[in-house]
């Protein structure tokens, strides 16, 4: 089987997200960018599912040159190579159709994404890539099985979950549960800088979003304490105050 | 032109989610001066349908199909599409839920069109630009899209803006799309629902447990509390990496987004990744015995206390309170 994880390099959850150029530009001095939390999931249940023998793992992102570090980590984890096309992660449609482009001409039995990215949040790469290569797509997937040529796979629902057969390939975007993202040990980390990484050029497409700007959420006020001894205070305040209860 | 709002529905019902996105829905068509269509897709009942007129919704586009009965992705996504380009529609609006993150891309590229997902507030329209605020950086902020596109998807989050009864019925006609064979890949086996509890993503207020709670079975009182107040259960990312608590629970960064009237976090010291999950939230309490909890800065309500005796005192207070209401 072969599983194609399609990966993101985002800035570390840690990072406190400031602007720059009157709050047109993202500040990414000092960041620390890594694998998205998502993709890393995603990452490690297509190993789990190639192990043994069972097929290959390939990543492909789109980035430029300071994306490779998250590549080679992904290398590291396990994958058996990698793509990366170079350019700019314009938004999700560019993408989706860099690596719908590269499934065209290397098809893959499974193609995997994480649900969201941290930084955009849009999760729409799935759902793209299974509109441009007229292939199932599921979004937000718990868990993921193979049996045969069929996935069974739960995805999450508001206050619950369904229960899917999806024959392959399909496309999925994966959430905490399907698998525990994986460290990398130290013969990863050696092998990963020898594995192959192909860079390759974008195709053109035509992009309908731009990002203009940039706010900050609305700072809130000082907050009120209430005394351990009478939280009665505090119903009292969010009914007559906050208007919340 | 025209505006088209998917009504999404479970179980034959519309719930406060997909009001709120029928509001915004109608806004949006009140900007331009022009009709709002809704779609409704499985076994939803006339008056149900018809009573999507209080909100603004001038005509409901119903699919009665046995085949639609239940929610298929990429089925969905195309009698979406199909409707949007029967009604002319050039903006088309759903929620933000779990099944709508997944039809919003497939209709994007569909009708050759730009997507706002996650959208916080109405679009501005000014000077020939539409641009949307959304939520970005899982909540750390937000981002302003221009969406330059002459057909637009927009996706509300939940409890971002609010239901407007404007009075007044729809009419409900029927409409038959054509959906290929090959759009039923996806087969689903099997769909779990608790209907006594409140889904997280919707919930108005959520009360949140985090390590300060010790052990599982602490979570008892969070329960109580929780149905108190008609709250969802939510906990921090080491309670869910512990398997205290479910996955589906897990608020922040890497979790879910919420953003109810009232977060209420109990035993959670509030690092940046967990803020970053609720920052959406109207007013948040915090009750933790450590007064340098960072979650105290972002908070509007604070008990610094030790949580097995304060959540027990506020069960009391808000039992009284009920019963006084």
């Amino acid at each position: 089987m072969k599983v194609l994880v399609c990966i993101s390099n985002v800035p570390d959850t840690t990072t406190k997200i400031t602007f720059t150029d009157n709050n047109t530009q993202f500040n990414t001095s000092g960041v620390q960018f890594i694998l998205n939390p998502y993709d890393e999931i995603a990452l490690a249940r297509a190993i789990e599912l190639t192990d043994g023998g069972n097929g290959s793992v390939t990543v492909i992102n789109v980035g430029e040159s300071d994306t490779e570090p998250t590549i080679r980590k992904a290398l590291a984890i396990g994958a058996a190579d990698a793509i990366r096309v170079n350019a700019k992660p314009h938004d999700a449609l560019f993408v989706a159709c860099q690596v719908a482009e590269y499934i065209k001409a290397h098809p893959f039995d499974l193609i995997l994404t994480g649900r969201e990215s941290i930084d955009y949040n849009g999760s729409k790469v799935a759902g793209m890539l299974g509109e441009l290569l007229d292939l199932p797509s599921v979004s937000i997937i718990k868990k993921l099985d193979i049996n045969g040529d069929k996935a069974t796979v739960e995805r999450e629902i508001e206050g619950g979950k369904e229960v899917l057969t999806v024959p392959l390939p399909f496309v999925a975007g994966t959430a905490e549960g399907v698998a525990e993202p994986k460290i990398p040990n130290m013969r990863g980390i050696m092998s990963a800088r020898t594995k192959p990484l192909q860079v390759i050029e974008p195709v053109e497409v035509k992009t309908f979003s731009e990002i203009t700007g940039y706010k900050a959420p609305e700072p809130r006020g000082q907050v009120k304490l209430v005394p351990a001894e009478d939280p009665a205070k505090l119903v009292d305040l969010l009914h007559a105050e906050a208007k919340v209860i | 032109m025209s505006v088209l709002i998917y009504a999404e529905s479970a179980e034959g019902k519309f719930k406060k989610s997909i009001f709120e996105a029928v509001s915004y829905a109608r806004a949006v068509a009140d900007q331009t001066n022009t009709n709002l269509v809704a779609l409704s897709i499985g076994d939803v009942n006339t008056s149900e349908l018809i009573s999507l007129g209080k909100y603004g919704v001038e005509k409901v586009l119903n699919v009665s199909n046995e085949k639609l009965k239940n929610f298929v992705n990429q089925a969905y996504a195309s009698v979406i599409a199909e409707a949007a380009k029967k009604e002319g529609a050039d903006i088309v609006i759903l929620s933000n839920s779990f099944s709508g993150r997944g039809l919003t891309p497939r209709i994007g590229v569909k009708l050759q069109a730009g997507i706002a997902d996650g959208a916080v507030d109405l679009p501005e329209q000014k000077d020939g630009k539409f641009s949307v605020k959304k939520t970005a950086f899982s909540g750390k902020a937000f981002a302003v899209v221009e969406l330059t596109s002459a057909n637009k998807v927009i996706s509300l989050t939940p409890n971002s803006y609010k239901v407007i009864e404007k009075g007044g019925t729809a009419v409900v006609e029927a409409f038959n799309a054509e959906v290929k064979e090959t759009d039923f890949k996806a087969m689903i086996k099997e769909i779990v629902r608790s209907a006594d509890k409140v889904s997280l993503p919707d919930a108005e207020i959520v009360v949140s447990g985090g390590r300060g709670l010790k052990s599982p079975e602490n979570w008892a009182m969070l329960e109580e509390l929780a149905d108190l107040l008609g709250a969802a259960l939510a906990c921090s990312k080491p309670v869910s990496d512990a398997g205290w608590r479910p996955h589906s629970e897990h608020v922040g960064q890497t979790g879910i987004a919420v953003s109810p009237n009232l977060y209420i976090a109990v035993g959670i010291s509030g690092a940046i990744q967990h803020l970053a999950g609720v920052s959406s939230s109207k007013v948040i309490v915090v009750i933790n015995k450590d007064a340098d909890a960072p979650f105290f800065k972002v908070a509007d309500y604070g008990i610094v206390g030790d949580a097995f005796e304060v959540v027990p005192k506020l069960i009391t207070a808000i039992k009284e309170y009920k019963a006084s209401a």
